[in-house]
């Protein structure tokens, strides 16, 4: 396998965008990922697309090639990958596999969700169908209930609070507050999350993620061949994905994602590291709960002790391990398909040192960490300095 | 069919077809064979570890009360 590297990275901002359409958000992100890498559309030798519901959000099928061909991108597959949130974040392990395999050198990865044009019941609607929608769904799960029956759980087993829970997204907002491209730059208090509206108990509006539009690209090529393209190349050192059963009442202990355990120990191994060599890290908190079991599954803390390292304060920007410097999908949002891309883009930003305000003094190493679902599919990726 | 609740939660913001239900209590049953079922509460609020048994089945959405 050749060694692949990430040599271009474009996003919009995140938000509520009500005259912005999903294709031209999409061919926004791609364009200033062609021009950060300083390639033409012509170059590309394939396109690969994280989008969860399109068709149920927006109405439009056939997303790949109806955006690519936007771009100026022509006669390459072009291909649209769904795997819930973990959309592009597939998209993008696929991608890395066909530059790995030596099929194609120039290959383009983009994400992409317009959600804000729906009423927040039908966007619960469509969210609902990443579940088993014959099982859970037909009962009323959401996926807010989804995420705060795995909360309860968590809490009657390792004691973990709400204060804790809190503390996740009261640093997430800090970190999006210097974020010029996140959906809500507000910094918010401990008070205002413990009492923010309920959405699914034991979790408030505070602790779910926000409801996005918005698009994400990056370019990559073969290592050797990066330095045509950047000065400053990042490498894909490591990346898996795997999956679990879609239903949350299928799996036997819903404190952890096997599937996330699984990946990481996957990309841990290809990247010949471990948990305590990553120094920062993108985590797919979709809630609150998600990024304290995602630091416990990836091994950065031991089982049940996710709560008490996030109140700590180990995880903030000054903190010994930075966790989601971009905001997370609770401050920098969360346009479902787009997210797992933006999440290289955010780790890529960190490692060439170009994160302006929430810029952190370690960041050789950094990790990703995609979910889609309630675990059924986890995507980790492990990136470097070259 | 009998079980223990092993987690839940209340649905305050529900999908747009069960609009008209919310809030309603939601919960993940342990069954007496070891299996898990999503179901939702009739009456009284439970919480982990409470002993709950089928009372209904309404719209093929299993419905467990407090035994």
């Amino acid at each position: 396998m050749r060694e692949v590297a990430v040599i271009g990275i474009g996003k919009t901002a995140f938000g509520a965008f009500a005259d912005r359409d999903l294709r031209s958000l999409a061919v926004e992100a791609g364009l200033a990922c062609l021009g950060d890498a300083g390639v033409s559309p012509s170059q590309i030798e394939a396109f690969y697309l994280g989008n969860f519901a399109g068709p149920s959000f927006v109405g439009q099928n056939h997303l790949a090639p109806y955006i690519a061909g936007a771009m100026g991108v022509e006669h390459v597959p072009c291909t649209r990958f769904e795997a819930a949130c973990a959309s592009s974040g597939s998209a993008f392990f696929h991608a890395v596999a066909s530059v790995a395999s030596g099929m194609y050198d120039l290959v383009l990865v983009g994400g992409v969700e317009k959600m804000t044009s729906q009423t927040t019941p039908k966007v619960t609607e469509i969210l609902a169908g990443a579940g088993d929608m014959a099982g859970e769904g037909r009962a009323g799960a959401t996926f807010p209930a989804l995420f705060a029956m795995i909360a309860r759980r968590h809490m009657y087993q390792y004691g973990t609070t709400r204060e804790q829970l809190a503390a996740v997204a009261v640093k997430n907002h800090s970190n999006g507050a210097k974020n010029p491209q996140a959906h809500m730059r507000k910094v918010i208090t401990m008070e205002q999350a413990l009492n923010g509206k309920l959405i699914a108990d034991p979790l408030t509006v505070y602790d779910c993620s926000l409801v996005s539009d918005g698009a994400a690209a990056v370019l990559i090529c073969p290592l050797e061949r990066a330095s045509e393209f950047t000065s400053k190349p990042v490498v894909v050192k490591g990346i898996a994905q795997t999956s679990d059963h879609v239903a949350l009442d299928e799996k036997d202990d819903i404190t952890t994602f096997r599937a996330v355990k699984e990946a990481a120990q996957k990309a841990y191994k290809m990247a010949g590291v471990t948990a305590s060599d990553i120094q920062f890290a993108e985590l797919h908190d979709c809630f609150t709960i998600a990024e304290i079991v995602a630091t416990e599954d990836l091994g950065f803390v031991e089982k049940g002790s996710g709560g008490p390292y996030v109140l700590e304060g180990k995880t903030c920007l000054r903190g010994e391990r930075p966790i989601n410097t971009s905001g997370g999908l609770k401050s920098k949002g969360h346009p479902v398909g787009a997210t797992g891309v933006a999440q290289i883009c955010d780790v890529v930003l960190q490692i060439r040192g170009d994160a302006g305000d929430r810029q952190i003094a370690r960041h050789d190493l950094g990790l990703t960490q995609n979910l889609g679902g309630s675990g059924a599919t986890a995507v980790v990726t492990i990136l470097g300095s070259a | 069919m009998k079980g223990v609740i092993y987690t839940e939660t209340v649905v305050f913001a529900p999908p747009e077809q069960f609009a008209a239900d919310a809030p309603y209590q939601l919960v993940i049953v342990t069954l007496e064979d070891g299996k898990r079922l999503t179901a939702r509460i009739a009456g009284e609020r439970v919480a982990i570890g409470y002993a709950v048994e089928l009372t209904e089945t309404r719209n093929r959405i299993p419905f467990f009360s407090k035994k």
